[in-house]
C-alpha cells in the first residue's frame, strides 16, 4: 500500500510535466491540424534557458553558503520561470512564422532572410572552429549574404499559383525544425551535459505511513495546475479563446467570419511554447536532470502519445492523458517489468485506440466531402 | 537517351571515387618510405561522455608529443589525427572507417565507452589495422578479432572486484540499477551478480535505467523496499549524480558503489556537489591517482598538469598509456604495415606504464590490478586496491 501510494505520487508529478507538454501539442493539433513535432525541444530550450539563467544571468546566491538568501532565491526563480516561458513563447512564435506560415501562405522575401541567418549560423560556427573565434559580425555578413541569394527563390515560389497544402509537407518541416533546434543547439550549447545547482532550499518530508513528499514534487504539481487552469480561462473565456475554438472548429468560415487567424495562429504557438518553456524550466531546476540539446527528445515524444491518448485538439484530454501516462511509466518502472516500461505505455495507448480511436475526450469528426 | 547518358556518367564519377579510395596504400608515405607514420584516434569529445573523450585525448596526445620530442620512431615522425565521434557508436564507426581508409592511419587509439569501441573494432580488425582500446572494459571488445588490443582490464575482473570489494565492506544484501542500453553497465551487473552470490552475498533486487532518463525514483523506491545493503549503479557519470540525488529523495540512504564510469570531474555537479548525495560512496578504478607516489606516475602526473593546468584522470593515463605501447610497438617492429605492428604489439611484455606494469595475454587484454576509491568532499581517495590473485583469477 505504501509503495502504491508513493508511486502514485511520482506518477503524478511526471505526468503533471508530461500534461504540461501535452498541452502545446493538443493546442496546435487542434487549430492547424499539424503535430508540431518541434515542441519536445521547444521544451529543452527551457531548460537550457533555466540553466542559464540559474548559473549565468541572475544573481543567484549559494544556499550553503548563504541561507539567508532561500527568499531572494525563490523570487529569482520564478523570474527564471517567466523568462523560460517568455523565451519558448517566442520560440513557438517565430517556428510558426518562419517554418509553418510560408507552408499555408507562400514564402515571402522576409522567410529567405530567416532562413538564410539559420543556415549561416553554423557555417559561421565552423568557420570561426577553423580560424579561431566566431563572430557575430562575419553571421551576420553570410546570413544577409545567403538571405539575397535565397530571395529569388522565395519570390518564384511565392508567385506559384499552386501552394503546398498538404498536412504532409507541414509533418515533415516540424521534423526539420526539431531537428534544427536539436542539432543547432549541439553547435550552440555544446553537447556537454549541464545540471543546474541548488537554487531554491528543497525539503522532503515523511508523511505517516512512511510516505516521502519532497517540497520539489510539490512545487512542479502547483505550477503545472496553475499553468493549466490559467490555460483553460484563455481558451474558454477570452476573446483570443474563443477565436482560437472558432479555428479548429472550420478554419475558413472562422476567416470569412473576420478572424484574424494568422494572429491567433501565432498566439497559440505562444501558449504551447510558454507551456513547454515552464516545464523545461521545472524539470531543469527541481529534478536536477542532465540538461543536453537532445534532452527534450523522450518527453517530447511521451507528451506526444498522451496528447494523442486524451483525444488530439481537446485540452482536458492533453492534462488526462499527460496524467494517465505519467502514472503508467511510474507502477510499471517500479514494478520488476521496468524494462518494458515505454513499450508498456505504448501498449497501452493501441489498446485504447483500438476501443476509442478520437482518444480518451477526443470528439469524433465526421470528415465532409 | 540524355538520360541514361547521365546515368552512365554519374556511376564513372562514381567508381572514380571508389578506386581513388580503395587504391591508397597504408602507411607508406608519397616516395615510399614513411616519413610521417599516421595515428588515428576516436574520442568523445564531445556528447554524453564528452570529459571522458577530452581525458583520454590529453593523455594520448602528450604522449605522442612527448615521442616527438625525442626523435619519433626510427626517423618517422607521428601524426595524431583525432576524430570526434560525438559519444555516439555510429559516429564512431564512421570516423574509424575515415581514418583507417581515407587516412590511412597505421593503427587506431580508441575509445573510452565500450559501445563504441564494439561499433568501430570489425571496422579496424577489416583493415587490418591494429586498434588499442585505452579503457574499454567490455570483455567482447578484443574477442571482436586479432587486430583489437587493450590496455586495461576488463569488466569481469573489474566486476569481480567490486563483488569482493562489497563482500569485505560487510555488504550481503545488494541491489542493483542498471542501464539497459549500455553494454558496459549490463555485463557489469552481470559479472558483478554472479561473483557476489559465488562469495555468498546475496542480489536483492534489480531495476533498469536508460540513459536520457529524467526520473528514477520510482525504479529507486522499489530497490529500497528491499533493504539492502548498498546499491550497485555501474552507470556513466552523466547519470550517476542525478541518480544519487533522487535515491537520497525517496529515502535510499544507503552507500552507491560504481566502476570506473564514475571517474570524471563532471561526477560531483550532478549529485549537487561535492558533500552531497555521493559523499562517502565507492568506485572501482583503474589503477591510477594522484595519491600513488611511484616516479613515472608522479612523472607523468607533473607533465600533465604543467601542459594542461589540471590533474590527470584514470582515463587520461590510460590514454597516455596506449599511445605509449603503440609507440613502442611502432619502434619494435620492422616495417610499419598492419600485421607486423598488430605482432609487436602482441608481443608487448612488462612494459612499465604509468597505470601499473603490461603485458598482453594471449586474448589481448591487459593484466592489472584494480584500485577502489571512495568519494570525500570533492577528491577520490584511494581506500583500498586489489589485484588479480586476490580475488583468485
Amino acid at each position: 500500500m505504501q509503495a502504491f501510494v508513493q508511486q502514485f505520487i511520482f506518477g503524478i508529478q511526471l505526468g503533471s510535466l508530461y500534461a504540461l507538454i501535452a498541452l502545446g501539442y493538443t493546442l496546435v493539433y487542434g487549430v492547424l491540424r499539424l503535430i508540431n513535432f518541434a515542441h519536445g525541444d521547444v521544451f529543452m530550450v527551457g531548460a537550457v534557458i533555466c540553466y542559464y539563467a540559474c548559473t549565468r544571468w541572475l544573481p543567484f546566491r549559494n544556499l550553503d553558503a548563504h541561507p539567508e538568501a532561500a527568499a531572494t532565491n525563490i523570487a529569482l526563480a520564478l523570474l527564471v520561470l517567466l523568462i523560460a516561458m517568455a523565451v519558448c513563447a517566442l520560440l513557438g512564435v517565430l517556428i510558426e512564422r518562419f517554418a509553418y506560415r510560408p507552408l499555408r501562405n507562400g514564402l515571402r522575401v522576409a522567410d529567405a532572410h530567416f532562413w538564410g541567418l539559420v543556415a549561416a549560423l553554423p557555417l559561421t560556427l565552423s568557420l570561426g572552429i577553423r580560424s579561431g573565434a566566431p563572430s557575430v559580425a562575419a553571421w551576420l555578413v553570410i546570413g544577409i549574404g545567403l538571405g539575397y541569394a535565397l530571395r529569388p527563390v522565395a519570390s518564384w515560389l511565392a508567385r506559384r499559383t499552386v501552394r503546398a497544402t498538404s498536412r504532409l509537407n507541414a509533418l515533415i518541416t516540424a521534423i526539420g525544425v526539431s531537428f534544427v533546434l536539436e542539432y543547432g543547439g549541439l553547435i550552440i550549447f555544446g553537447a556537454d551535459p549541464n545540471f543546474v545547482p541548488n537554487v531554491v532550499p528543497e525539503a522532503v518530508y515523511t508523511l505517516p505511513g512512511g510516505i516521502r513528499v519532497g517540497t520539489a514534487q510539490c512545487a512542479i504539481l502547483a505550477i503545472s495546475l496553475l499553468l493549466m487552469g490559467i490555460l483553460r480561462w484563455i481558451v474558454l473565456y477570452t476573446r483570443r479563446g474563443r477565436a482560437m475554438r472558432a479555428i479548429a472548429h472550420d478554419i475558413e468560415a472562422a476567416k470569412l467570419m473576420g478572424v484574424d487567424t494568422d494572429s491567433v495562429i501565432s498566439f497559440t504557438f505562444a501558449l504551447g511554447g510558454a507551456l513547454a518553456g515552464a516545464g523545461g524550466a521545472l524539470v531543469a531546476a527541481l529534478t536536477h536532470v542532465k540538461i543536453t540539446p537532445l534532452f527534450g527528445l523522450l518527453p517530447g515524444i511521451k507528451a506526444f502519445v498522451a496528447a494523442v491518448l486524451g483525444g488530439p485538439g481537446s485540452v482536458a484530454g492533453a492534462a488526462l492523458g499527460g496524467i494517465l501516462m505519467g502514472l503508467a511509466e511510474a507502477f510499471v518502472a517500479g514494478s520488476r517489468f521496468s524494462a518494458f516500461r515505454d513499450a508498456i505505455a505504448f501498449c497501452i495507448l493501441i489498446v485504447l485506440l483500438l476501443v476509442r480511436p478520437t482518444g480518451l475526450l477526443g470528439q469524433p469528426v465526421t470528415e465532409k466531402v | 537517351m540524355r538520360f541514361s547518358a547521365r546515368c552512365a556518367a554519374v556511376s564513372l564519377a562514381c567508381a572514380a571515387m571508389l578506386c581513388s579510395v580503395g587504391c591508397k596504400d597504408r602507411g607508406a608515405g608519397p616516395s615510399g618510405t614513411a616519413r610521417e607514420i599516421i595515428i588515428g584516434e576516436y574520442a568523445s569529445l564531445t556528447g554524453t561522455t564528452a570529459t571522458f573523450g577530452t581525458s583520454t585525448h590529453r593523455g594520448v596526445q602528450l604522449a605522442i608529443d612527448a615521442a616527438n620530442a625525442s626523435g619519433g620512431v626510427n626517423g618517422a615522425r607521428l601524426r595524431l589525427l583525432t576524430e570526434d565521434d560525438a559519444s555516439k557508436p555510429d559516429v564512431a564507426r564512421t570516423v574509424v572507417t575515415k581514418l583507417v581508409t581515407q587516412d590511412r592511419a597505421v593503427a587506431v587509439l580508441g575509445e573510452v565507452a565500450s559501445t563504441r569501441s564494439l561499433a568501430a573494432a570489425p571496422v579496424c580488425n577489416q583493415y587490418q589495422v591494429p586498434m588499442i582500446t585505452p579503457s574499454s572494459t567490455n570483455p567482447e571488445v578484443t574477442k571482436k578479432g586479432e587486430y583489437i588490443f587493450r590496455v586495461c582490464f576488463t569488466d569481469d575482473f573489474q566486476a569481480a572486484v567490486v563483488a569482493h570489494f562489497a563482500f569485505d565492506q560487510g555488504y550481503r544484501r545488494v541491489a542493483l540499477f542498471k542501464d539497459i542500453k549500455n553494454d558496459y553497465s549490463m555485463a557489469f551487473a552481470a559479472n558483478f551478480a554472479s561473483e557476489f552470490k559465488r562469495i555468498g552475498g546475496t542480489v536483492v533486487g534489480e531495476q533498469v535505467f536508460q540513459e536520457g532518463d529524467t526520473d528514477f525514483k520510482a525504479q529507486l523506491t522499489d530497490l529500497k523496499a528491499a533493504s539492502p545493503d548498498a546499491v550497485l549503479v555501474p552507470g556513466y557519470y552523466s547519470e550517476v549524480g542525478t541518480i544519487a540525488r533522487q535515491a537520497r529523495d525517496v529515502g535510499l540512504a544507503v552507500p552507491l558503489v560504481g566502476g570506473d564510469g564514475w571517474d570524471s570531474p563532471s561526477l560531483l555537479p550532478g549529485a549537487g556537489g561535492p558533500g552531497a548525495a555521493l559523499e562517502g560512496c565507492f568506485f572501482s578504478n583503474h589503477f591510477f591517482s594522484t595519491e600513488i607516489s611511484e616516479k613515472p606516475t608522479q612523472d607523468f602526473i607533473k607533465s600533465f598538469k604543467a601542459r594542461y593546468g589540471v590533474n590527470p584522470d584514470a582515463l587520461a593515463a590510460l590514454g597516455y598509456d596506449a599511445a605509449r605501447l603503440l609507440v613502442d610497438a611502432l619502434k619494435r617492429c620492422g616495417k610499419v604495415d598492419g600485421p607486423a605492428l598488430r605482432d609487436a604489439i602482441a608481443a608487448t611484455k612488462d612494459f612499465p606504464g604509468v597505470t601499473g606494469k603490461i603485458t598482453l595475454d594471449k586474448n589481448r587484454n591487459a593484466r592489472k590490478a584494480a584500485l577502489i576509491l571512495q568519494i570525500k568532499g570533492d577528491r577520490f581517495h584511494v581506500f583500498r586496491s586489489y589485484t588479480p590473485e586476490q580475488i583468485g583469477q
